[in-house]
């Protein structure tokens, strides 16, 4: 049996976004062949969200469900995959480029002893191959790039890119043979952010800061902004060198590449490695005294004037819109 | 205790770049090569651990002859030993032939309690040699890590994901792959730079790993075109400087009127 396998990343038993969003694109994919969808989902208890998957076009779900798998472990779940592969024989696995999902691939690729297509934003068919476009140096060129001589292919799919859309089928539920699950790697705790805040690598909107802010309370205007739009807050490089802000904001080459719809780019000037980190946007914003600032260069609207006085005025703005 | 490193040198982040003659990889004249940001950390952590318990630091890298300057980039900061497996590039951006012949290159040198690496080289922007060495070692790996404390049978890594971290206490020997947070990279001192020209560097060629670079470049992933990203129009401006209040409420409706993002 042929077809497109997708690892279907689960945390607490709800699905990934992105997780969808690779459905979708193996399912476009996979029509044009007449080949099917296949998932795998691993985990503990996650044997009922298997059968909604067919929601998203998966004909069959192989599911291992393990208590020792309640956690992510690289190996322990990359021998699930390979146990899914080894009853599947798919073209192609599709990951989320999540940090499980670019974490696994690597692992699982190595395993199957083939190549891996990171962080693609394009999937199409070259014949009976598959070809993917991943942003390289940090955005600042697009490789298109094949699996050489790989079957399967690993492939994970960059979030927030590709739509996730429904696909109603009845799906099969299979049992994987269980894990042996060895020793020597455990997650003791999962940390998260502080309630309420979102990821800037998931999130649809992102408004950022930079050094324009000046001190690290001025992210608070940023705050209030990204609250009523419901928005993650990013950073650039300069304000979390400068122990404004955790490293887990920065957006930028070496921060987190990010496709958002919106992204609000606020006393950020515009190096060429934060451009590098969300010139992907869909849609871009900058706020910024300098009329001269690179970020001008790369934004669809662009506000030139105070951000003291402009971003208090826009959440307000956004206040009036949304209610 | 024995720690590998595994660095790569790459382009500056701050280089413009172009497509090259092959149109399949960037234009490399005048290129400034430095050592990968995140290589940075991995190399500070395992000079940190020589210092603090008397650790012997081997730095390890694949490339052509120029990238024996990353090895001398490293021994600046510190380290002792440095083996650069020469090859041609022909296993540039295919990450399991890279990952093939760092392993068989780790296994020479070895064996290793830790080896480190950073999450990803900038430019080819991967994130897989380091998963994949572990794995073709056959020993637990934890990716993307920010913080560690040492222990006496294993190491606590925290490892960043979405909105949080995970805390993973690990075994040894295992591969950790270094995300910014994890430390402060040092400089290297004017006396570093000095010392690290006489640092010996182990030169070895691919065959001599056992392995046919030639047959494994491509095999497992190949670039088949590289391309700019198409030029962006120019965006509306909205001049603020006069009266911020009427700025920011065209900004509002254009987002939602014009984009219809909000």
């Amino acid at each position: 049996m042929a077809g497109i396998l997708v690892f279907v990343e689960q945390r607490d038993g709800h699905v990934r976004k992105a997780s969808f969003e690779a459905l979708s694109e193996a399912k476009r994919l996979a029509q044009g062949k007449g080949i099917p969808v296949v998932a795998v989902v691993v985990g503990s208890g996650v044997r009922g969200l298997a059968s909604t998957l067919g929601d998203w076009g998966a004909e069959k779900v192989f599911v291992a469900d393990q208590p020792e798998l309640a956690h992510y472990s690289p190996q322990a779940y990359a021998q699930a995959l390979a146990s899914a592969v080894g009853e599947a024989q798919p073209q192609a696995v599709f990951l989320a480029a999540t940090a499980m999902g670019r974490d696994l691939a690597g692992r699982l690729a190595a395993k199957l002893k083939v190549g891996c297509l990171p962080d693609v934003t394009a999937v199409r068919w070259d014949g009976d191959t598959l070809q993917a476009v991943r942003p390289v140096y940090s955005g600042k060129a697009l490789a298109t790039v094949d699996g050489g001589k790989s079957v399967p292919v690993v492939v994970t799919l960059r979030p927030n890119v590709f739509p996730a859309q429904k696909s109603p089928h009845t799906a099969e539920v299979m049992a994987l043979p269980p894990v042996a699950v060895r020793g020597g790697y455990k997650v003791k705790e999962v940390v998260s952010l502080q309630a309420g805040e979102l990821d800037v690598a998931e999130a649809d909107i992102i408004v950022s800061g930079g050094r324009g802010l000046r001190g690290p309370e001025n992210f608070a205007l940023i705050r209030e902004l990204a609250k009523v739009l419901g928005a993650a807050v990013g950073a650039s490089r300069a304000a979390v060198d400068a122990g404004w802000i955790d490293h887990a904001h920065q957006v930028g080459q070496t921060g987190k590449v990010v496709s958002p719809t919106l992204y609000i780019a606020c006393g950020i000037s515009g190096a060429i490695q934060h451009l590098a980190g969300m010139s992907s946007s869909k849609v871009i914003v900058a706020i910024n005294k300098d009329p001269e600032a690179p970020i001008f260069k790369v934004a669809d609207y662009g506000v030139v004037g105070d951000l003291f006085q402009v971003i208090p005025a826009l959440t307000e703005e956004v206040r009036k819109l949304k209610t | 205790m024995r720690i590998a490193v595994l660095v790569t040198y790459v382009p500056d982040t701050a280089s413009t770049i172009k497509v090259g003659p092959s149109g399949k990889a960037i234009d490399e004249a005048g290129i400034k090569w430095i050592i990968s940001p995140y290589d940075e950390f991995a190399v500070e952590e395992a000079i940190k651990l020589k210092e603090s318990k008397g650790a012997e630091v081997t730095y390890i890298t694949y490339g052509p002859e120029r990238d024996q300057q990353v090895l001398r980039e490293c021994f600046a900061r510190g380290g002792d030993k440095g083996v650069h497996v020469v090859g041609t590039g022909a296993a540039f951006g295919d990450a399991f032939a890279i990952a093939q012949i760092l392993t068989a290159a780790v296994k020479k040198a070895g064996p290793f309690d830790l080896i480190f690496a950073g999450v990803k080289g900038v430019g080819s922007d991967q994130g897989l040699v380091g998963a994949m060495v572990a794995e073709l070692l056959d020993i637990p790996h934890v990716a993307s890590v920010t913080k560690i404390e040492y222990g006496e049978a294993g190491i606590t890594a925290w490892r960043e994901i979405e909105g949080g971290q995970e805390v993973v206490e690990v075994s040894l020997p295992c591969v950790i792959t270094a995300q910014k947070g994890l430390n402060e990279p040092r400089y290297p001192s004017l006396k570093g730079i000095m010392a690290a020209k006489k640092m010996p560097v182990e030169s070895v060629k691919v065959a001599d790993l056992g392995l046919d670079e030639a047959a494994l470049g491509g095999a497992t992933c190949r670039w088949v075109s590289l391309a700019l990203p198409p030029a962006k129009s120019a965006g509306k401006i909205i001049h603020g400087e006069q009266d911020p209040q009427a700025a920011a409420r065209e900004l509002a409706r254009l987002l939602r009127e014009e984009a219809k993002v909000i």
